[in-house]
């Protein structure tokens, strides 16, 4: 039975994953044949139903996150040690720019990203190719963060200024033809930061894009018509009409992004590997828990991402049900 | 895609003109016609996209932009087909005047000396389809009961899952890791799967909730008052009406898997590395093999690729449905 856990070959592996599947379908088909049997009691039917979901819940999300935070306040031989964890984490100048470096992340990407996704859905509403511009802009979303960011490593990439040498990324090429100095672009902080940023940006844009056209398509025709006949258009229909209509839609992209970007990992991760001054706390958590053998710091990292998460995350919710209402 | 037995007119999916118009036309819909029909809000608005285009400076603006957006994709992928002593020495736009096409990348990284892409390849199939199938068909159990059966402490119960959407995955890593240990499954295929499966769960209960809960009451009751137990509503009733719903779940939770680094990274022992695990450690270890990079960066994108190209449809409806993982 030790395949079952030591994978090596292919066929073990296709064989341990259909034993998974069928085994899942097995629960479901006795949860779903004991359901309707006379004597089963209503009790049982919902734990049937509900059980497997809440348990693996239970085990694997609560139960785990609560030691985490115990974790958090003690120190590597488990012993208690207060908020010793999260002072060195807030004072710390290394850890310090690993704060100032996720706040700047928090700031702009969603910024940047919903901006120019708002911007895009109002130019391309309605436009010839409108279906293929969109998903041309969409498409870095669904390739893997660590695929853009070798697609960006790429761009980004330095050769020396010399005789007989070109450049091969796109960036210092362009730097090189007007007349500029090639740079290595990921090397030096704090712009370094703003060139991983950029990654983000153009990773979440087309997400941006894609909820606010339908915010922008869901607008009442008749407001447009008054409107037009009052006799507005372009950008006054656009900051008068358009904008206040969209509003909340903009508030659950912008805090959705920001979301996404406290936890990202994996950019910072592929480009830098947190070098150069350019780690961030999901990195960092990382690099802390399973590097550095910090698992305490780690959790500390941790619980603060839970900390960051949870006011966006409740003004997310209370601005999707302003917009649902709308609707 | 089987539609339940009475109303024509019950999406199930389509997000957009929601519950308020939820008709049900007694007998057929075709005999009593006002003329001339007036035409839904759709409908006019498909007149109007046939008739009524914004300005063709801003199509071709947007056209220009769209494309200017994809050039740094495209350059990486023209890159995978040449020749690893041009990809190091020129750029990739210099490919149009000296065209030489290659497939060497691709099987160097696939089946090479040191990378095995191939694998790997297989690897992220096999962690990927387990951990679509596993939370969907758990969620699904769970969202009826939260939207059918009426037990003693239901709202809490739901309330509690759905906002544990808001733990970051990284709060439940280590500890997660010390219960697979303890268990002897550590580094195991079995690990990913849990994993993935427990971290898409509230989301996905929450999200089946909300398309049972579209579902008008009126089929339910319909169906218990012909003597139909909890299996047969389940099959009969929601899931011919809820397959937009489960497509669009799937498509995501597929993408998010396949995409995945943290959990693999965290979990994956050497026999299961997935694609992402194997190029994320070849950027830093070979950062300057861009053959290399490029053509694994591309086996690692080409599936999600195709899925989002084919599926868009599915993938954006789950979206505007609320579907956002973090």
């Amino acid at each position: 039975m030790d395949f079952l856990v030591e994978t090596t070959s292919a066929g073990q592996k296709i064989v341990v994953m259909l034993i998974a599947i069928a085994l899942f379908l097995l629960v479901m088909a006795v949860v779903l044949w004991a359901a309707d049997k006379p004597r089963v009691p209503k009790w049982l039917t919902v734990v049937g139903f509900v059980g497997p979901a809440v348990l693996l819940i239970t085990a694997g999300l609560i139960y785990p996150a609560v030691l985490t935070i115990i974790t958090s306040f003690e120190n590597t031989s488990g012993d208690l040690v207060g908020f010793d964890n999260y002072a060195t984490i807030f004072t710390t100048p290394n850890f310090r720019t690993v704060l100032r470096n996720t706040a700047l992340w928090v700031v702009l990407v969603p910024l940047i990203a919903t901006g120019f996704g708002l911007m895009y859905a109002t130019l391309v509403d309605r436009a010839f190719g409108e279906k293929f511009s969109k998903t041309l802009v969409f498409l870095p979303m669904a390739i893997s963060m660590v695929g853009a960011s070798i697609i960006w490593k790429f761009v980004y990439e330095f050769r020396p200024d010399q005789p007989g040498v070109e450049q091969i990324g796109l960036l210092n090429q362009l730097v090189v033809l007007i007349g500029f100095e090639p740079q290595q672009w990921l090397l030096d902080p704090p712009i370094n930061n703003l060139f991983l940023i950029a990654v983000m940006v153009w990773i979440q844009a087309g997400f941006a894009m894609t909820i606010l056209s339908a915010a922008i398509k869901s607008i009442p025709d008749e407001i447009i018509e008054a409107a037009k006949m009052d006799g507005v258009q372009g950008f006054s229909m656009f900051r008068y009409v358009t904008l206040p209509s969209v509003r909340p839609s903009v508030v659950v992209v912008v805090t959705t992004i920001a979301m996404a970007t406290l936890k990202v990992f994996d950019i910072v991760r592929t480009m830098t590997g947190g070098q150069f001054n350019t780690s961030i706390v999901a990195n960092e958590f990382y690099s802390q828990s399973f590097i550095f053998g910090r698992p305490d710091i780690g959790a500390a990292l941790a619980v603060l991402l839970f900390i960051l998460v949870v006011p966006i995350i409740l003004y997310n919710i209370r601005q999707m049900r302003l917009s649902e209402e709308q609707r | 895609m089987s539609q339940a037995p009475t109303t024509p007119d019950t999406p199930g999916g389509e997000h957009h003109g929601s519950p308020t118009s939820k008709a049900t036309p007694q007998g057929s819909d075709v005999t009593e016609r006002k003329e001339p029909r007036k035409l839904t809000r759709k409908e006019q608005r498909a007149v109007d996209a046939k008739t009524r285009l914004t300005s063709p400076w801003a199509s071709a603006v947007a056209l220009v932009l769209a494309i200017l957006w994809s050039v740094p994709t495209f350059g990486l992928f023209v890159s995978s087909f040449r020749p690893e002593n041009a990809i190091k020495t020129e750029g990739w736009w210099t490919f149009f005047s000296n065209p030489e096409v290659t497939l060497e990348n691709y099987d160097t990284v696939l089946f090479g000396p040191s990378t095995d892409f191939a694998s790997a390849f297989l690897n992220t199939v096999v962690i990927t389809l387990p951990a679509v199938f596993i939370p969907i068909s758990l969620a699904l159990l769970a969202a009826y009961a939260f939207a059918w059966i009426d037990f003693k402490g239901r709202g809490f119960l739901f309330v509690a899952v759905f906002s544990l959407q808001v733990v970051p995955i990284q709060i439940a890593l280590i500890p997660l890791l010390t219960q697979y240990v303890r268990f002897g499954i550590d580094g195991s295929l079995w690990t990913l799967w849990l994993s993935h499966s427990i971290f898409a769960l509230p989301l996905a209960i929450f999200l089946l909730h909300n398309f049972m809960m579209d579902i008008p009451r009126s089929l339910i009751e319909a169906a218990r008052v012909d003597g139909a137990g909890h299996v047969k509503i389940f099959f009969q009733v929601l899931l011919p009406l809820l397959v937009p719903a489960i497509a669009s779940f799937s498509i995501f939770q597929f993408l998010w898997v396949w995409n995945d680094l943290l959990v693999a990274l965290v979990f994956a022992s050497t026999d299961i590395r997935p694609l992402t695990l194997e190029i994320s450690d070849l950027a830093g270890s070979r950062g300057a093999e861009w053959h290399l990079l490029s053509a694994g960066a591309f086996i690692a994108m080409v599936v999600p690729l195709l899925v989002f190209l084919g599926l868009q449809r599915f993938f954006v409806r789950g979206l505007l449905a609320g579907g956002v993982k973090g």
